[in-house]
């Protein structure tokens, strides 16, 4: 549906978006994740054809954006960061005049703005000026306005921006509702967001893409890393934080020990393990063995979030694959 | 076309939403009004003046009237424009709607003159208010309607192209009150270019004079429909138009 190949956009001094390649199937809801700054808006911008790439190309839903923007935008619903609301009309006549501008027209449009209506719960403020509605309801309408001509592909600029939880809630189940009929992009720099809703995830920084998998394979690599948490405490009063340490680590398979915290007679460490050796057993026996009592041992998977975290902190500029970065991970 | 008039009509909405429309309005009535009551009580003097002399003025309301009037209404015209055709991109640029715009199959050259199209029509609302006042001097005197109409015709050419300088200086900024100022100078600067003709005669004087936009509308204010005054004024148009809709397009390239 979506095919990108060397997407890149060079502004006079810097390279926003740098030779990004990636392929979108129909029907996917694809996640475009990276810091602020990373690029996210500009290569969306250059798929919605409102810029041109300075090299490079991207056939969207059939049609080149250089060769074929009319078609193109006819082919998409685009929601940029900011909901594009004239706050001086009401909510029914925005959506009636974007319906226009779409193409559609008579009966056709009349139920179209009800089903969008219906479809993002506006309904209730169709009378209202945009200029007095909430965020939730702007972002709302937002997405209404993107979906009014029933396009093939959506591209949603950071959706849940600025939405209070509940908001967020229920604009993610929105966007999720919509993945059947559409095959959507959407941009976020929050993760739990891309684990909830996303196939697909395409990690961008430094307008570089630095991974492309499914949040699947990305999860399960990051549970390959064998890290977990301890929490050990005393019986007679004190607890040598060092010695704990030191103990740990003579443990074979042990890769290094963090001290986390040393409070009221406990020591919380993470221990991480050498790759695919177990190690929790040893760890526990140990533990016991020396007099102290263990409290707490739980693993603890690293999230997605560590993952970005690596990806894009890490200064290598060359695309890696996930299988890389996370071995990486289960190295440092 | 049909795209042009949606915008056109989206446009016009904005204007009548928000007070810009009623404000631009009431405001040219008054002004104008103020120039009628004027000049109707300069006329009733003077005809008052040459019966106590016993001699006879001749008096005429399309010369001594109407004329004055719409070459009032011309120099209204350049305060007003400004204020008419500043928002018109800057606007869309300042809240990012632009982007929706730019992002619906919807041609540049379609969104740009959608755009005009508005402002222009909104002047002429402002050329109707007059007609009103203009109304009463049919009703109580005799004037001669075709040059009346014709400086209508001439007025409404002129700020068409004074508008399509206003749409192309709003696609350079987001800060409507640059855009209306930038304006205001560029028409006040083809208004007053033709002064050095006043003593030079030279090659470059007569074209700056010919530059000016208001050298073009004196045909029209003696009520002479002149073919080569109305060309310059539709080039003028088609020239900045045009240029609104380049700048458009470098808009995407430079953002």
């Amino acid at each position: 549906m979506i095919t990108a190949t060397g997407l890149t956009k060079k502004y006079s001094s810097t390279t926003a978006v740098d030779n990004i390649s990636f392929e979108v199937q129909k029907g996917q809801i694809v996640g475009f994740l990276g810091p602020n700054g990373a690029g996210k808006t500009t290569t969306m911008r250059m798929l919605t054809c409102f810029l041109p790439p300075t090299s490079g190309t991207a056939v969207v839903a059939g049609f080149d954006v250089l060769v074929h923007p009319m078609e193109v935008k006819k082919h998409i619903g685009y929601l940029p960061e900011s909901p594009p609301l004239y706050m001086d009309m009401t909510t029914g006549e925005y959506l009636n005049f974007v319906g226009k501008l779409k193409g559609l027209s008579g009966n056709e449009l009349k139920s179209r703005i009800d089903y969008v209506c219906d479809r993002c719960a506006i309904a209730d403020v169709r009378k209202k000026l945009l200029g007095k509605l909430s965020k939730g309801y702007r972002q709302r309408v937002g997405l209404a306005q993107a979906i009014i001509h029933n396009p093939d592909v959506l591209i949603l600029d950071e959706p849940t921006s600025g939405l209070d939880p509940k908001q967020i809630n229920e604009t993610r189940d929105l966007i999720k509702g919509l993945a059947g009929d559409h095959t959507i992009i959407l941009s976020t720099h929050i993760l739990p967001e891309v684990e909830q809703i996303c196939e697909q995830v395409l990690i961008i920084n430094n307008g570089k893409l630095v991974a492309k998998d499914s949040v699947h394979n990305l999860q399960n690599r990051a549970r390959g890393i064998q890290s977990i948490f301890v929490e050990v405490a005393s019986r007679n009063g004190d607890v040598n934080s060092g010695a704990v340490v030191e103990r740990i680590e003579r443990i074979p398979g042990v890769n290094r020990v963090l001290l986390k915290d040393t409070r009221n007679n406990l020591v919380i460490c993470e221990v991480e393990s050498k790759k695919d050796s177990l190690v929790r057993g040893d760890v526990a026996r140990a533990i016991v063995e020396s007099g102290w009592d263990l409290n707490e041992l739980r693993p603890a998977a690293m999230s997605l979030e560590e993952i970005f975290l690596q990806l894009t902190g890490s200064d290598s500029p060359a695309p890696t694959s996930v299988q890389q970065a996370a071995a990486k991970g289960a190295d440092s | 076309m049909k795209n042009t008039l949606i915008i056109c009509r989206k446009e016009l909405r904005s204007y009548f939403a928000s007070p810009i429309a009623y404000l631009l309005l009431v405001m040219f009535a008054f002004i104008f009004g103020f120039f009628f009551w004027n000049s109707l009580g300069y006329f009733v003097y003077m005809g008052m003046e040459s019966q106590m002399r016993g001699e006879s003025f001749p008096m005429n309301l399309n010369e001594q009237i109407i004329r004055p009037l719409l070459s009032n209404i011309s120099v209204v015209g350049l305060f007003f424009i400004p204020l008419i055709s500043m928002r018109l991109f800057a606007e869309e640029k300042r809240t990012g709607t632009i982007e929706l715009l730019a992002t619906s199959p919807v041609s540049d050259t379609e969104i740009v003159l959608g755009k005009w199209l508005a402002a222009w029509m909104l002047y002429g609302c402002m050329l109707l208010v007059s007609a009103f006042s203009f109304a009463f001097l049919f009703e109580f005197g005799n004037p001669d309607w075709k040059p009346l109409l014709i400086g209508f015709l001439g007025l409404f050419l002129l700020a068409g192209g004074l508008l399509a300088i206003g749409t192309f200086v709003s696609t350079l900024t987001k800060n409507q009150i640059v855009a209306g100022a930038v304006t205001f100078g560029i028409c006040l600067l083809l208004w007053v270019i033709d002064w050095v003709s006043g003593y030079n005669s030279s090659t470059w004087a007569r074209v700056l004079s010919y530059l000016s936009v208001i050298t073009h509308y004196d045909s029209f204010a003696k009520g002479v429909l002149s073919i080569k005054d109305a060309v310059f004024y539709l080039s003028l148009i088609f020239v900045w138009l045009f240029l609104t809709v380049r700048s458009m397009e470098s808009l995407r390239w430079r953002s």
